[in-house]
């Protein structure tokens, strides 16, 4: 089979991170040990790179490429785009939190490399098999990160519970999309649609492979019931890799649900919005209500991650444009929060300490007032409130589902948001109102200062001009 | 005319001022205290300019600013003030000044933050006022909280955690709903314009449910009788300077979401639904009136009082209804409305009053309680000049600006319905019973302890502060005239919008209207 070279220019950014991820690879073997910062810049230099690329893409209309298995639209061109620059986020979080912990090694750049890879096969994936490709890549390089510090037994615990769970849930969506083929006779997306929509009623199948998909989803968003395995992985693994799986798989998983339930099985619409009815409920209650019991950080983020999945499907579920767009802005913002708060954690751990109970936020302010801000400024985001950007995702969330008639959804959404609220201010309450239990200075290296200020100060920029992002959101799905 | 954004001033210079004074924190309380004074003064300064540049004789929004947004909401930058908005904006900006000066001496714990959380709160409130957006309107007003929940919890008494997280999740509760109320009427008028809402037709179930979505949100903040829990505690565990800012203007939101949202937006659903508010008014006067006598905290007897007072301008304003009905005209419905309106003013600059004197107390002898003191006239003669005077006027007192606004109020649901007016009447002996019982604990008697002996009279700042309120509560009450002509464009206009009914078919409708109606 030959590869026209126009194809090539749309699987550009794939190619060249996979080229990137194999050199770090070769290059860290080689030099790892003289010039420990080696992979981290060019894995930066890597992903700014790719963002650049596809960001010039987002003009192109969508075009199939390689056989049909791969596709390249304006929201694979803007999901990929968001992917590399929170990745970029995330890496420069974790560079100075590895230092710390004396666990410098550049296998985290590279298995994040290649879950950044998985990532963009599955926004890119135009076939189920593609999309499963991506997703095992993906899958699989995350578990290898959870395991990363070998010697901690809570590590490798989350990462055997996330193996196995993850296994479970990537054989659902196998057994699913067995069955989808099996009633539709295809793979390829834009025939198993055009299957669906020409036949006169539904096949049973059709239904039951559906639920499995959905399931299989819902596993990877960690959405309720789904969900267990999302507190226990947050909260095991290292906090540089939790902040790395907290963020931009986000943003995939939404990617998938997109390519699964509106490209493939856009004629079922009615039967998935039934179920994601019932998950995003379910998520929004369990989420945010367990969430007031954790004393542990990560963990509270964790079950907070859980209700906001809770909202994004609400947007999937609205089944309209304007719903898919304000899902994805949800996605992508989320995703710019989560860093940001897991950043935080970062930034008050020190050598062989993670500070990661909520005491340890007690009295920030006191010891450094501006990062006590920036974290009230994520804190109160991630509640929904003005005038954060977090506001914006929930208003754009609840208007699609409104305009669906969907209004007790909407109410739902927001009477679980008031019990959330409480846990996140209850953050800036231990910031500002208590006072510290410890005097140690912050020792904060630069470049982790200006990412968490930058982080901070976007999430608050994007609160007061939401307008250009929504209405890149919107135009993509256009 | 004034030709620069002098409403996007008023909000922005404060909100630059608080970053300037964060980053200031260095530079020592001194430089901080003083640059936020500057700050304020000159906001206040601006904010006169609307008033002299105001034209009374158009109901039409002044000053206004329209820039695109958020395109994908067709949300606009909208701001544009009425007789309705502006005097609560000068209010703002006059209140700030003296609460800055108010927190001089006794704060010293992280002084930058105190009084940058003050800036930040004046332009947000300056928001709130000016929106003419309901994207815009509801960022700040949540926005407001934000500030607010940190000076109660960083700067206030004892139970401050407890009070500043029920203060926060009370109003959050009371919000989210609007917000949803909102995003149903953008979705069927196609713009986020708060004057489109007001002409958007709806039929008497949505009215209804979106008029119940905002009365929550409304209620909360005013509050009214029985969601008004959380504003003893707030009031209690607040510092002087957020006392002062809750009861003289955050409490005014509430009243005046209801003139710029409920009213227009909604207004055969609050025809349908008046009695409810008119009762819940009613309680609030009646029985928190009593509440207040038994209090032995100063400062929760003025919350309670605040609360009765808050339900005389709801009451006020929900009377129009009827008085329309009655009378048929639009000069009756009228006067309730606008004393309603010149007591939430009148209210805003006695309550602040009267909290500041507290403060004044509270710097000395740290305690709140009514039985620490006694005999304070002894020691501090200039100082319980004042504080009889403003209790004078809390009890509505002819000759100060809480007379006025009763006065009116009075006077308009006599009109209506004799039985509101011997209840709401009951307030003029209620007030006085607990407001000059208070006093006469307070200020008068013998010397009751050690403390109350080595007292020392206010310092030229304190009686600037009390003075210059002092001052326009004696203005207002002798000569209300300037504060309701600005008014009164605005209130015509709003009344004559009433008057319409919103409904496709009106007679059905008024069918309707007396079918839920007791």
């Amino acid at each position: 089979m030959s590869i026209p070279l126009s194809d090539f220019m749309l699987f550009m950014p794939e190619v060249f991170v996979l080229c990137m991820t194999c050199a770090i690879l070769v290059l860290e073997a080689f030099f790892g040990q003289r010039r420990p910062q080696l992979s981290y810049v060019l894995a930066q230099l890597t992903l700014l790179a790719a963002a650049l690329i596809s960001a010039g893409t987002l003009d192109t209309g969508r075009t199939l490429a390689l056989g049909g298995m791969f596709v390249h639209d304006p929201m694979a061109a803007l999901l990929k785009t968001s992917i590399f620059l929170v990745v970029v986020g995330a890496f420069a979080y974790a560079r100075s939190y590895l230092t710390e912990q004396g666990a410098l090694r550049g296998e985290y750049y590279v298995l994040g490399l290649f879950a950044v890879l998985g990532m963009q096969v599955m926004v890119s994936a135009h076939s189920l098999l593609t999309i499963y490709l991506g997703l095992e890549l993906l899958s699989l390089s995350l578990y290898a990160m959870v395991a990363f510090d070998r010697d901690s037994g809570s590590a490798s615990e989350a990462a055997m519970k996330y193996f196995v769970l993850g296994a479970l849930a990537s054989g659902m969506l196998l057994y699913g999309m067995s069955m989808i083929y099996g009633a539709t006779g295809s793979l390829d997306i834009t025939r198993i649609a055009a299957v669906i929509g020409g036949a006169q009623d539904k096949d049973t199948i059709l239904v039951f492979g559906l639920c499995f998909i959905v399931v299989g989803l819902a596993f990877k968003f960690g959405a309720v019931p789904f969900h267990m395995w999302v507190p226990d992985v947050y909260h095991g693994a290292p906090t540089a890799v939790t902040l790395f799986i907290g963020s931009a798989p986000k943003i995939a998983a939404f990617a998938m649900a997109m390519r699964l339930l509106t490209e493939a099985l856009g004629g079922l619409s009615v039967d998935w919005q039934g179920m994601l009815a019932i998950l995003s409920v379910l998520s929004l209650a369990i989420g945010n209500v367990i969430a007031i019991a954790q004393t542990n950080m990560k963990r509270m983020l964790a079950y907070s991650t859980i209700s906001h999945v809770g909202f994004l499907l609400l947007g999937i579920l609205s089944g309209t444009a304007q719903g898919y767009s304000a899902a994805m802005f949800y996605a992508i913002t989320y995703a710019l929060m989560a860093i940001g708060g897991f950043g935080i954690i970062i930034l008050l751990s020190r050598a062989g300490y993670e500070a990661d109970r909520l005491d340890d936020f007690k009295g920030l302010n006191d010891r450094s007032p501006w990062f006590a801000l920036m974290m009230l400024i994520l804190m109160f985001s991630m509640a929904g409130v003005p005038p954060t950007v977090g506001f914006y995702a929930k208003l754009s969330v609840l208007q699609a589902v409104i305009n669906v008639d969907m209004l007790w959804l909407a109410l739902v959404a927001v009477f679980f948001s008031i019990i959330g609220a409480f846990y996140y201010i209850r953050v800036v309450k231990l910031m500002y109102f208590d006072t510290p239990e410890t005097d140690e200075p912050l020792a904060i290296s630069p470049d982790l200062q200006i990412a968490v200020s930058l982080n901070g100060l976007i999430v608050l920029g994007l609160g007061l001009f939401p307008g250009g992002l929504l209405a890149l959101c919107n135009s993509v799905l256009a | 005319m004034i030709d620069y954004p002098i409403l996007s001033l008023l909000i922005w210079l404060p909100i630059a001022g608080g970053a300037v004074l964060l980053a200031m924190d260095a530079l020592g309380n001194k430089a901080c205290r003083e640059t936020a004074l500057v700050i304020s003064i000159v906001t206040f300064a601006l904010s006169i300019s609307l008033y002299t540049y105001f034209d009374t004789s158009t109901a039409t929004m002044q000053f206004q600013e329209n820039i695109p947004w958020i395109a994908a909401f067709s949300a606009n930058y909208h701001l544009g003030v009425d007789g309705i908005s502006m005097p609560l904006i000068i209010l703002t900006t006059f209140t700030t000044v003296l609460v800055v000066l108010a927190g001089w001496q006794v704060i010293r714990d992280k002084t930058a933050q105190y009084l940058a959380a003050f800036l930040v709160m004046e332009g947000l409130m300056n928001g709130v006022f000016a929106a003419l957006d309901a994207v815009l309107f509801y960022v700040f007003w949540e926005a407001m909280l934000i500030p607010m929940f940190l000076i109660i919890g960083v700067w206030g008494g004892p139970r401050r955690v407890y009070a500043t997280i029920k203060f926060f999740l009370y109003t959050f509760l009371g919000s989210v709903f609007m917000l949803v109320a909102l995003i149903y009427m953008y979705l069927k008028s196609g713009s986020f314009s708060i004057l489109d809402f007001h002409l958007l037709p709806l039929g008497l179930t949505e009215q209804t449910l979106i008029f119940l979505a905002f009365l929550l949100a409304f209620a909360v903040k005013v509050p009214m009788w029985p969601v008004h829990t959380w504003l003893p505690d707030a009031h209690v565990e607040a510092p002087t300077g957020g006392s002062v800012i809750l009861a003289a203007i955050m409490l005014k939101i509430g009243g005046y979401g209801f003139l710029r949202f409920s009213l227009p937006i909604t207004p055969d659903a609050s025809h349908a639904l008046d009695w409810l508010i008119i009762l819940m008014s009613l309680v609030a006067v009646v029985y928190i009136g009593f509440v207040a006598l038994v209090q032995s905290d100063m400062k929760k007897l003025i919350a309670y009082s605040s609360i009765a007072h808050m339900g005389f301008v709801t009451l006020g304003i929900f009377l129009v209804f009827t008085l329309l009905d009655n009378s048929g005209s639009v000069e009756g419905a009228a006067l309730g409305m606008e004393g309603g309106m010149v007591q939430m003013i009148s209210h805003g600059f006695i309550s602040g009053a009267l909290f500041l004197c507290v403060g004044v107390l509270y710097d000395r002898v740290h305690s709140r309680e009514i039985s620490a003191y006694g005999g304070v006239v002894n020691t501090m003669p200039v100082f319980a000049a004042f504080m009889v005077l403003f209790a004078m006027a809390n009890s509505g007192l002819p000759g100060t600006s809480g007379f006025v606004g009763e006065f009116m109020v009075i006077l308009a649901s006599f009109k209506a319905n004799f039985w509101f007016a011997l209840l709401a009447a009951t307030t003029l002996i209620l007030g006085a019973a607990y407001s000059l019982w208070m006093v006469k604990r307070v200020v008068f008697g013998d010397i009751a302890n050690d403390n109350v002996r080595q007292l020392e009279d206010i310092n030229g700042r304190e009686f600037f502060i009390l003075a210059s309120l002092a001052l326009v509560v004696l203005l207002f009450g002798l000569w209300p005239a300037p504060l309701v002509e600005v008014m009164h464009a605005s209130v015509d206009n709003l009344l004559l919008h009433l008057s319409v009914s919103k409904l496709p078919h009106p007679e059905t409708g008024v069918a309707l209207l007396q079918a839920v109606r007791p």
